[in-house]
């Protein structure tokens, strides 16, 4: 797809006859076998391919639960209990579906930081970025839609608290709030609907993945660099090279999976969910899951009113706007220069962004009250001072490092002050 | 790849730190009207089934089962538990079959459209004390007694930073018999000077979410007869209820953890093939 330029070629009479109708083995070649990738991809290039696998595995794992569970407000619990106590293997795939929406968050966020710091989101890959923003927007989606589904009470006050936020919003606010919830309450209309839903926005995503996928392999892959690719030399097949090397990050982010759900399954839920639904019993404090405590601290932090704006529509605003930011990246940042690695002072602030983005999601965890309003409201600041002020008056202010001329040469450059044999790798291709 | 993970450590340890402390600044509390819950954290217990090669001890659990049927049955239901999955604590089918004959359950309507109560097979669950919530709270002080299936995950006292980060090494998942457990042998403390006890209620600093509760101190040294020697005391009771509640709560935990090991050795194993398939590969190519 790269370039418009194949190197496949069709040996047996099967593979031609194919070719010459539908060419999928070709495409399939082309973009995972002979698609050249930079040579000095690291192992934080290798989520792309762990998402993948984790959305497969979610729908695999989904589409077995469904079929035993039952999406109505008097059976959901006690049907997500008869999965793990009688369904066969049923304890297995609920903690690996369960876990597995907690891993996925955890490599999407590794993916975005990444991006974030290798400039991956800079021309000519806005569109890619963008993509990836509308994935994240669907798996929120659907991550909140999936918690809902086992009835126990923060599934039920986390869908009070969260469909709530729309009420903010004058004159559309209630209209949306009782479309989301079929009612004027949660109950059991809700639940279908986010049961249809919770299965319906896995599909979409895989189709954003597609175009996702589709919009990478236009532009090509960034690098540790930043520079892109201007020879051959700057490239290794994907096949065998980045499969092998994605498939090692793979096994080691499957270690991780499996020591959670093996080990401590129960530990990044809340136990207020192992309590069926109670509409009038409120949790003492509402908690969502910890992949949108730091939205939701942002959420919270806004507890004055601007001008026209009140507290809560405020903090609605400024909970959507972390996310909406994302799309208007790649013109906030002004730097000519991609990479973080040549770029002393974003770096520090970038390292700053993240340990701000962990502060907030603590901070998410915790009441809503003294100190920890004025630390989420710092954090806030900074979250989005660091997009709105920092990206585009660094790139104008700071003097980056030289860069190296091309990715060999910086790839050579390590190895020879590493002291080892630089030459064999000015045509690393042509080796067997 | 190294760096950043050092990196984030780095920074999410250095501000967690930070706010640990501020944290507990804020939690000084006044004694004599708390607000933060429990006032007191529960002891951890050495359990059989913590750990990697947790384990539950059948023993215990049967005893554990005794005491929830001579005691807690009268007013904690488990509706999720059927008679049949006792035979996992180590009691033969007939002994399954025997001890769900003593209990009496609903059933019906027959030929003539009438409801009628039988004697109860392994396939019915275990039946509960009252027809509904209501009955169960009229009869409680107002306090529904909450059902006992998943009490064990259900509960749990907040572990806090960074506690909670040294949990993902120990793989501490206890928190729920660790409660219980500091829950029953916390009765009959005096409250701290000026606290107010509402009548009806019951003062255990243990008490995940006030200060006293409506149950009763249930267990004492020597109610319950054990027929395998173990000792017939409040701390031994409270264990043995606990483990058993575990049970009830996650009764594939062992062959979770028995799986869970051969998929780590399997996936290490693999992990290192792959490495050195990768450092072949990538033996030619510097990067």
């Amino acid at each position: 797809m790269s370039g418009g330029h194949s190197s496949y070629t069709p040996s047996t009479g099967i593979e031609k006859w194919i070719d010459a109708r539908l060419p999928l083995p070709r495409l399939v070649y082309d973009s995972f076998v002979a698609y050249p990738v930079p040579r000095n991809l690291n192992y934080a290039y290798a989520f792309g391919g762990i998402l993948a696998i984790m959305l497969v595995s979610q729908i695999l794992t989904g589409v077995v639960l469904a079929m035993h569970y039952a999406a109505d407000t008097g059976l959901a619990f006690n049907s997500v209990e008869k999965i793990m106590r009688d369904v066969n293997s049923g304890w297995l795939l609920r903690y690996l579906h369960s876990n597995g929406a907690s891993m996925f968050f955890l490599a999407v966020y590794v993916h975005i930081f990444r991006g974030l710091y290798y400039g991956s989101y800079k021309a000519p890959r806005e569109l890619l970025w963008i993509l990836g923003v509308i994935i994240l927007l669907l798996m929120m989606a659907t991550a909140f839609m999936g918690y809902v589904l086992p009835w126990g009470q923060m599934s039920f006050w986390g869908a009070t608290v969260i469909t709530g936020f729309f009420t903010a919003f004058p004159i559309i606010g209630d209209p949306i709030q009782q479309l989301l919830l079929g009612g004027f309450a949660v109950d059991n209309p809700t639940l279908n609907r986010f049961f249809s839903l919770h299965y319906l926005l896995p599909f979409m995503i895989a189709g954003v993945v597609v175009l996702h996928v589709w919009a990478l392999h236009v532009a090509g892959q960034t690098n540790p660099t930043g520079i892109e690719v201007k020879s051959k030399t700057d490239t290794v097949a994907f096949t065998p090279y980045a499969t092998v090397k994605d498939a090692f990050g793979l096994v080691l982010f499957l270690i991780l999976f499996a020591y959670f759900v093996f080990y401590l399954p129960n530990f990044m839920g809340h136990p207020d969910n192992y309590i069926q639904a109670d509409s009038l019993k409120t949790p003492a404090h509402i908690v969502p899951e910890w992949y949108f405590l730091p939205f939701y601290a942002m959420l919270r932090a806004i507890t004055f009113n601007i001008g026209p704006i009140n507290s809560k529509l405020g903090g609605v605003l400024t909970m959507f706007g972390s996310i909406a930011i994302l799309f208007i990246v790649p013109w906030l940042d002004t730097s000519k220069v991609r990479s973080a690695v040549y770029r002393p002072w974003y770096k520090l602030f970038f390292w700053l962004f993240i340990a701000n983005a962990i502060m907030l999601g603590w901070l998410g965890s915790r009441p809503a009250e003294g100190l920890y309003t004025l630390f989420s409201q710092f954090g806030t600041a900074y979250y989005f001072g660091f997009f709105i002020v920092i990206m585009p008056l660094l790139g104008l202010i700071e003097t980056p490092r030289r860069l190296p001329n091309s990715i060999t040469e910086a790839v050579l450059a390590k190895t020879k002050s590493g002291g080892q044999l630089a030459g064999v790798a000015a045509a690393p291709e042509t080796r067997a | 790849m190294k760096k950043i993970l050092l990196g984030l450590a780095a920074a999410g340890l250095g501000t967690m730190l930070a706010f640990g402390t501020a944290n507990a600044a804020e939690e000084a509390h006044n004694a004599a009207e708390p607000t933060h819950f429990p006032i007191k954290e529960p002891a951890e217990v050495n359990w059989s089934f913590a750990g990697p090669f947790g384990h539950y001890d059948k023993q215990q659990l049967q005893r554990g089962l005794k005491i929830y049927k001579e005691v807690c049955s009268a007013c904690h239901s488990m509706h999720l538990v059927a008679f049949r999955s006792l035979e996992e604590l180590g009691y033969t089918e007939a002994q399954v079959k025997a001890f769900a004959a003593e209990y009496e359950v609903q059933d019906g309507p027959n030929a003539e459209g009438e409801m009628f109560t039988r004697k109860a097979l392994p396939s019915d669950y275990f039946p509960s004390p009252f027809p509904n919530a209501q009955a169960a709270a009229a009869a409680n002080n107002g306090a529904a007694p909450p059902d006992f299936s998943l009490i064990a995950k259900a509960r749990a006292v907040e572990r806090g930073f960074p506690r909670f980060v040294f949990d993902i090494a120990t793989q501490y998942q206890e928190g729920g018999p660790d409660y219980i457990h500091a829950l029953l042998t916390g009765f009959g403390e005096t409250p701290p000077e000026g606290m107010q006890i509402p009548e009806g209620t019951h003062y255990n600093p243990y008490f995940i979410s006030a200060k006293s509760l409506a149950m009763a101190p249930p267990l004492q040294d020597g109610q319950v007869t054990y027929d395998d020697g173990s000792p017939q005391t409040l701390s031994q009771y409270s264990q043995d209820i606990s483990a058993f509640l575990m049970w009830a709560a996650e009764p594939h935990l062992e062959e979770r953890k028995k799986t869970g090991f051969r998929v780590m050795v399997f996936l290490v194993l693999f992990a290192g093939l792959v490495y050195v398939a990768k450092r072949r590969i990538w033996a030619d190519v510097e990067h």
